[in-house]
């Protein structure tokens, strides 16, 4: 394989895995916040992409894919607010059998508002024919993008947990919800934002990654697990760590052509997910854990 | 007499299997029959699944990919000129052993973790199963032969045989239903209940929670694996769809609704949400129904439907509501 | 004369750079009942742990009747003979009182799952004799009318006296109490503590934590006092409580 072709297909895995790792990030988002994984994490990117492309038709791209975003993120918080914040206290297996039956509503009545058919929203520049030179290799101008907003939404978010008043609050919350609501931080709506902010994040994924990969109403839940890969890779709740993760599983997946055939590339990712959980189960970059670890265990001394 | 009092229920049940047979072959009505064979095979999956989740407390969203090994192999076997009894046996055994061998690892996880790592295994088995020509990729295998069993009887959905394997199915079931509640009020199902309330306490009592776990768990995949086989006679043939996350997902709304540790409570409500399902009643909206019943169901009955109705719905809290005085 | 049952020496921990556990040694005698204390934070539920194998000690031995245990897992300890308490009592939920403490059984009886799955035909005697033994032991602790119940629907005092029962029903020769009168009232931790206080009568040794005064020096036959991981002080109630060096440890620390 060539130079150029093995960079091509570099950059390629490099893009879809950035947008494993925002699913990643997403789960890491809800979970430092409520303690639960959202199971329903994919469908955001489908929502956010299906609804732009039916956007498009009557708004300019930009709009559309604005207001597709906003939309998602609603949604998010409508999803939270209606299903899940009135739980108290509720057993891990309860969370886990609400999260992936709202995952299936939400995916059956995409099904019925669009249809089964695979749709893709149109390229941001250019079409599916243009393509730039970079170092050699012909690459869509998509891929680019997806970089870009991938990169743009990592750096805008650790900007807003490290700086924003509301940004460290959150952080508060997951290190410690007690000590933090002592000091007068509003927990609840910091869940609503954190559902919105993981549902958004979604969303702008799914929009920059349709015209490449095209949306379905059923993407969502391949798309859940491979995030919960890279999330899981990272350390759960360690939203930086998500990001190399998310980079490397794409990398692997995308290299794993040249080993498997195409039918078991999803394979690739899954593999990866089961062998972190029952080899390192705290992640690759275990950093200071959060709640309960994959096998039950507190972090933290006695 | 007291004895007697447990078999009771299990005998009312053979009284009704038998009378709903009498009368739908009364009223000419007899293809219902097939629904209903189908739809305790079914049920058998969902049994299996309430030992593992509601007995145990283990999760497990990969049951429908234990189904589709079970069937598979039977298939396979079946279809390739191998011996024609063999195809039954071989599902069994080669479910159990997968089982034990993902389990050994894989429940030493919890919680979310197991129920991803799960979910992971079903979408694995799927996806070998569509990309295998041996398996038959996306169309599956068919022309599955009946599976002979004694002095002509077989395995088969074919009309001549329509009441033979409706009593052949539920006589199954039922004693499957009856090793399942022997289990569970026994010393083991005590264990398994333990090891769900607080493992860590179960262990200080001396139970050996891996081995219990693993036990369970390759009991439940059996279940689910001789379904699994003998539904593949039963339909000449088998696809990927059965090996879904769809699937799965439905066995495990089946045990939430039917009140997780309620052998009966899963039973009547696989019965009858498999039957509705088979008869087409949910039309368009048939995953979306199980996918709705997981939600209200959490979120308005989780102890099951039938608590609800003798306790009524459960404060927003999500606390079961403590009787007055005690239960 | 007699028995060591349970030998602690040398015993290291911790819990990343914190040296929790500082060369502890101590043994407890047959039949006797040992009580270690000492103010918070002085490692005494983590040598609970270490001794009831919920742990793995880093370096150091724990041998019970002669035989190494430290390192192995807690449902090996229990087989061994050795039953603990848990101080948040852990009873199982959805389950009654009497199946709780037949739990506890558990390892008294060797049906297996083929077994059990052929129902009453195969274990109805053993079930029988499990059920009476259990009772038995309801009834010592005064408890058998609450057979039925839910355990958790039991008031909080109630709970722990089926948390013990649920520990005798596996007629241990080590019981491991943690923190037995933790969250009862005077009247319930006397009742707790003439509970205890029998089991030397069943050829029972116990080894408690506990910081409730009254009952440790009301029962104890032998104390250790444990402070920042190491033993300070070994004795009989009386000489523990006249040594200046526990008297310090107690006065200066934030404990009652």
């Amino acid at each position: 394989m060539g130079g150029a072709q093995f960079f091509q297909y570099f950059l390629s895995g490099v893009a879809t895995g950035s947008i494993y790792a925002i699913v990643g990030i997403g789960f890491n988002i809800i979970y430092n916040a409520t303690g639960m994984i959202n199971f329903a994490q994919g469908e955001f990117l489908m929502l956010g992409g299906m609804m732009a492309i039916s956007l498009q038709t009557f708004l300019p791209l930009p709009l559309a894919i604005t207001a597709a975003v906003a939309a998602t993120g609603l949604l998010g918080v409508a999803m939270q607010i209606v299903f899940l914040s009135w739980l108290r206290k509720p057993d891990v297996l309860r969370m886990i059998i609400i999260t992936i039956g709202l995952s299936i509503l939400i995916r059956e009545a995409a099904l019925h508002v669009w249809d089964e058919k695979v749709h893709a929203l149109a390229f941001w520049t250019g079409d599916e024919t243009s393509s730039l030179a970079v170092l050699g290799a012909r690459l869509s101008p998509q891929l680019l993008w997806v970089l870009v907003i991938s990169g743009l939404m990592v750096a805008g978010l650790t900007l807003f947990f490290r700086f924003t008043l509301t940004g460290k609050a959150m952080r508060a919350c997951a290190s410690n919800g007690t000590a933090a609501r002592l000091c007068g931080i509003k927990a609840p709506r910091l869940v609503t934002l954190s559902f919105f902010i993981a549902a958004a994040m979604g969303a702008l994924a799914g929009c920059v990654v349709s015209p490449i990969t095209q949306t379905q109403y059923d993407m969502g839940m391949s798309l859940a697990v491979k995030g919960f890969t890279c999330a899981v890779l990272g350390g759960l709740g360690n939203v930086g760590a998500a990001v190399a993760a998310g980079i490397l599983v794409g990398v692997l997946e995308s290299a794993s052509i040249a080993v498997l055939p195409l039918a078991y590339k999803d394979v690739v990712a899954l593999t990866i997910m089961l062998a972190i959980l029952l080899v390192r189960p705290q992640g690759l970059f275990a950093g200071i854990g959060r709640k309960s670890g994959p096998l039950g265990q507190a972090h933290g001394g006695a | 007499m007291r004895a007697y009092a447990r078999e009771l229920p299990l005998l009312l049940l053979a009284g009704l299997v038998v009378g709903a047979q009498v009368s739908l072959s009364a009223l000419k009505v007899d293809f219902y029959l097939t629904q209903l064979t189908m739809a305790a095979w079914y049920s058998l999956v969902a049994l299996g699944l309430c030992l593992l989740m509601g007995y145990a407390g283990q999760v497990s969203m990969g049951q429908a990919g234990f189904f589709a090994i079970g069937g598979y192999t039977a298939a396979v076997i079946s279809t390739t000129g191998m011996s024609s009894w063999l195809s039954i046996p071989a599902g069994v055994f080669v479910t159990a052993a997968v089982s034990f061998l993902v389990g050994i690892p894989v429940l030493r996880l919890k919680g979310h973790y197991l129920a991803m790592a799960t979910l992971a295994f079903g979408f694995i088995v799927s996806r070998i199963i569509v990309g295998m020509a041996i398996f038959g990729q996306a169309d599956g295998i068919s022309d599955v032969p009946p599976y002979p069993l004694i002095a002509g009887l077989a395995i088969t959905g074919k009309r001549p045989q329509r009441v033979e394997n409706f009593y052949l199915a539920w006589g199954v079931v039922i004693v499957g239903l009856m090793l399942a509640l022997n289990l569970v009020r026994s010393r083991t199902g005590r264990a398994l209940r333990a090891i769900r309330g607080n493992e860590e306490a179960a262990a200080a009592a001396g139970i050996d929670v891996g081995r219990y776990k693993l036990a369970v768990f390759v009991l439940s995949a059996v279940y689910a694996g001789f379904a699994g086989a003998c539904l593949t006679h039963f339909n000449a043939g088998i696809g990927p769809g059965e090996a879904g996350i769809m699937k799965s997902v439905r066995s495990v709304a089946l045990v939430a609704a039917g009140g997780m540790a309620n052998l009966w409570g899963t039973l009547t409500v696989s019965v009858v949400l498999t039957f509705l399902s088979l008869r087409g009643a949910f039309g368009l909206f048939d995953d979306a129904v199980f996918g709705g019943i997981l939600v209200a169901i959490m979120l308005f009955a989780p102890d099951g439907v039938f608590s609800l109705l003798r306790h009524g719905i459960p404060s927003p809290r999500g606390f079961p509501r403590r009787a007055k005085g005690g239960r | 004369m007699s028995n060591t049952l349970l030998r602690v020496r040398d015993l290291h921990h911790w819990f990343g750079g914190l040296h929790v556990i500082d060369g502890v040694r101590f043994s407890c005698e047959q039949r006797l009942v040992t009580a270690v204390i000492g103010p918070n934070g002085a490692g005494k539920t983590t040598l609970f742990n270490l001794v009831a194998g919920n742990l793995a000690p880093v370096s150091g031995t724990i041998s019970f009747d002669g035989r190494d245990i430290q390192g192995l897992p807690s449902f090996e300890v229990s087989a061994m003979g050795i039953s603990r308490t848990f101080q948040a009592t852990r009873l199982f939920p959805r389950m009654t009182v009497l199946e709780n403490v037949m739990v506890g059984r558990h390892r008294k009886s060797r049906a297996g799952f083929l077994q059990d799955m052929g129902g009453a035909l195969f274990n109805s005697r053993e079930e029988h004799r499990m059920r009476e033994a259990c009772m038995d032991i309801l009834e010592n602790l005064g408890i058998a009318s609450l057979a039925g119940q839910q355990a958790l629907d039991l008031p909080f005092g109630r709970q722990r006296l089926v948390e013990l029962a649920r520990a005798l029903a596996a007629e241990p020769r080590l019981l491991l109490l943690d923190e037995p009168a933790c969250g009862l009232n005077p009247r319930e931790t006397e009742e707790m503590a003439f509970q205890i206080a029998k089991l030397a009568s069943l050829d029972i040794t116990t080894l408690i934590v506990e910081h409730d005064m009254s009952l440790v020096m009301g029962i104890s036959d032998h104390i250790v006092v444990l402070s920042f991981g190491s033993v300070i002080a070994e004795g009989t109630p009386r000489e523990v409580q006249s040594n200046e060096e526990v008297v310090a440890v107690y006065l200066g620390a934030d404990n009652v």
